[in-house]
């Protein structure tokens, strides 16, 4: 649906100085994905996102999207085309003198459809998106949520094939995110619509991206399905990103727990996806291997649904039976590391960092603190 | 006060609301498409034309700069072309008509100035035309301000028509400096001031109440 190949954009800032916003970045999102670029501030995301509707006409690089190139089309046939791509912005972008429905068809207005033609549309949307009872309100009588689905309906007037989400969340606050999350959803569900969403909220890659892109000065960093990049990320800047969800060290008090008390046993993490975690697997371990143990800590969370946690254990059996509950969680599909305590009580406060760190990463290899 | 004095400051009033009504309407067909210029060829307008705003730019500074009484007599060839005559109710027009058009143009392009650049950005990424931009997005966004800028003109040439009694132009300006400055009628001169008082709080109220009604920021 969308292809960009080598797309790099360049320009002068107030005091003259080039800034290279994107450099040679090549993306291909198929149809019907929600395709997350997450990056910090200042990594060039918005100006990546703005290329796709040439807002920003890129320095160099192509942009391709339905089958239509858009750097070479003429100033009418991009104005044609941009109506096959909807996009909402993190200010909502509301006009203040129109109403809700207004704001709404004003798209409509801009092709010339008939009012009778303008009402028919309009209307589902407003349903669609959950604003029937405020059809008349203007856009400073409504709250943040509330305005960004006038956004949204207001993108979907004009029955786009794509949709860019430029932060569409990053003014609201957690619920209202949620909320605003689960209707983009839906709209990709039954609209079949593809999304291209930047945020520099991992929060909001996790509940329903399906792909992610890291983008890091200009340049994509890392690519991957959002279940693999969460499993397994690969660039520093990504794991810093992954921090806000999920915590790939263990927190500074269950460290100092274990180096002050001297703790006698082993620490053992296990990390696990997908519906693994249904299966009572603990508690077989422990009637199987006579398994003992009582949680550090532990995490839980969902990504597309799926299941998706860590669980740190401190255990007092001995080397073979931790061997034999190893054995068994990975024959699950569980995967366990287990740590020195001893070398954690010897070790100073970085050299323990770095031994937790690495537990969703180890299957790469990696060991480097974000 | 006799019944002639009565009348001349009815047909003064008159004179006066004719200079001021036609030349802040023409003014403003002059002027709310020169400040669109203005706004829209500017270094971060929609359509960036640094030549052509900088020459739009000097020419509504100057003749805002020029002082009106100066202006009156230096367009006199000008009034003469356009009204037939330099002297009299239309003749003043012309001059206030020019002094008010940059004037609103200035304002018109502050207003336009404050309305979000993510709505212009927004409208871009619909598809719209420039022409429609303007239309659909920025002169109603900018609407209140619009008005505001009027009503602030129309006062401005209420204090203006009052200097076209320099060319015969009449109005209730006129009127005050004839009878209640040159023949000594103080009443007269006090009445004037009260009615252009009265007048002003009028027009400055309405365009309250008209920007209010608009605003639903």
């Amino acid at each position: 649906m969308i292809r960009i190949e080598h797309l790099s954009q360049h320009y002068r800032d107030t005091q003259g100085g080039e800034v290279h916003a994107v450099r040679d970045v090549s993306l291909h999102i198929p149809a019907g994905q929600i395709f997350g670029i997450i990056g910090r501030s200042g990594a060039g995301k918005s100006t990546l996102v703005r290329s796709l509707n040439l807002l920003h006409r890129p320095t160099s690089g192509t942009v391709n999207i339905a089958g239509r190139e858009l750097t070479t089309l003429t100033p009418d046939e991009l104005r044609q085309a941009r109506r096959e791509i909807g996009m909402i912005f993190q200010h909502f972008n509301l006009l203040t003198s129109r109403n809700v429905f207004d704001n709404i068809a004003l798209p409509l207005e801009l092709i010339g459809l008939s009012r009778d033609e303008i009402r028919r549309r309009v209307d589902p949307l407003i349903e669609l998106v959950g604003l029937t009872d405020q059809r008349l309100r203007y856009p400073a009588q409504l709250s943040g949520g509330q305005k960004q689905r006038v956004g949204i309906a207001r993108a979907l007037a004009s029955q786009p094939k794509v949709l860019l989400s430029d932060e569409a969340t990053s003014a609201l606050d957690p619920e209202t995110t949620r909320a605003i999350l689960d209707l983009l959803r839906k709209i990709n569900r039954e609209l079949g619509l593809t999304i291209v969403l930047i945020t520099h909220q991992m929060q909001v890659v996790k509940q329903i991206c399906d792909r992610v892109a890291v983008m890091d000065a200009g340049r994509i960093i890392e690519e991957g399905s959002v279940i693999d990049v969460f499993r397994a990320p690969q660039h520093a800047v990504t794991r810093a990103l992954l921090g806000d969800v999920i915590a790939h060290e263990l927190p500074a008090s269950v460290l100092a727990r274990l180096r002050s008390q001297a703790v006698r046993g082993r620490v053992l993490r296990l990390s696990f996806i997908g519906e693994d975690v249904d299966r009572p697997l603990l508690s077989e371990a422990v009637k199987r291997f006579g398994l003992d143990f009582s949680i550090l800590h532990g995490q839980l969370d969902e990504i597309q649904g799926q299941p998706f946690g860590s669980l740190t254990l401190l255990s007092q059996s001995d080397a073979q039976t931790l061997a034999a509950a190893q054995a068994f969680f990975s024959s699950h599909g569980v995967r366990s590391e287990e740590f020195d305590v001893l070398r954690i009580e010897s070790d100073d406060a970085e050299g323990v960092l770095s031994l937790a760190v690495p537990v969703l990463v180890s299957a790469e290899g990696e060991r480097h603190v974000a | 006060m006799s019944p002639e004095l009565l009348a001349l400051f009815w047909s003064s009033f008159l004179e006066t609301l004719l200079m001021v009504g036609v030349a802040g309407a023409v003014g403003a067909l002059i002027g709310i498409p020169l400040g669109i210029a203005l706004h829209v060829t500017d270094a971060h307008g929609m359509l960036p034309h640094p030549w052509l705003n900088r020459v739009l730019g000097i020419v509504v500074n100057a003749v805002r700069s020029t002082p009106f009484i100066i202006l009156l007599v230096a367009v006199i060839p000008f009034t003469r072309l356009l009204a037939g005559s330099s002297i009299g109710t239309t003749a003043a027009i012309v001059p206030l008509t020019i002094a008010a058009a940059p004037f609103i143009a200035r304002l018109v392009e502050t207003a336009l100035r404050e309305v979000d650049r993510g709505l212009v950005e927004a409208a871009q990424a619909m598809g719209a035309t420039h022409a429609q931009i303007v239309r659909k997005v920025l002169l109603p966004e900018a609407l209140p301000g619009i008005i505001a800028a009027l009503t602030v003109t129309l006062v401005s040439l209420v204090g203006y028509s009052a200097m076209a009694g320099a060319i015969g132009g009449g109005g209730l300006g006129d009127l005050g400096i004839r009878y209640g400055y040159q023949r000594f009628l103080p009443e007269v001169m006090l009445l004037v001031v009260l009615i252009l008082i009265g007048f002003v709080q009028l027009v400055q109220s309405l365009g309250d109440r008209l920007v209010r009604r608009l605003s639903h920021r």
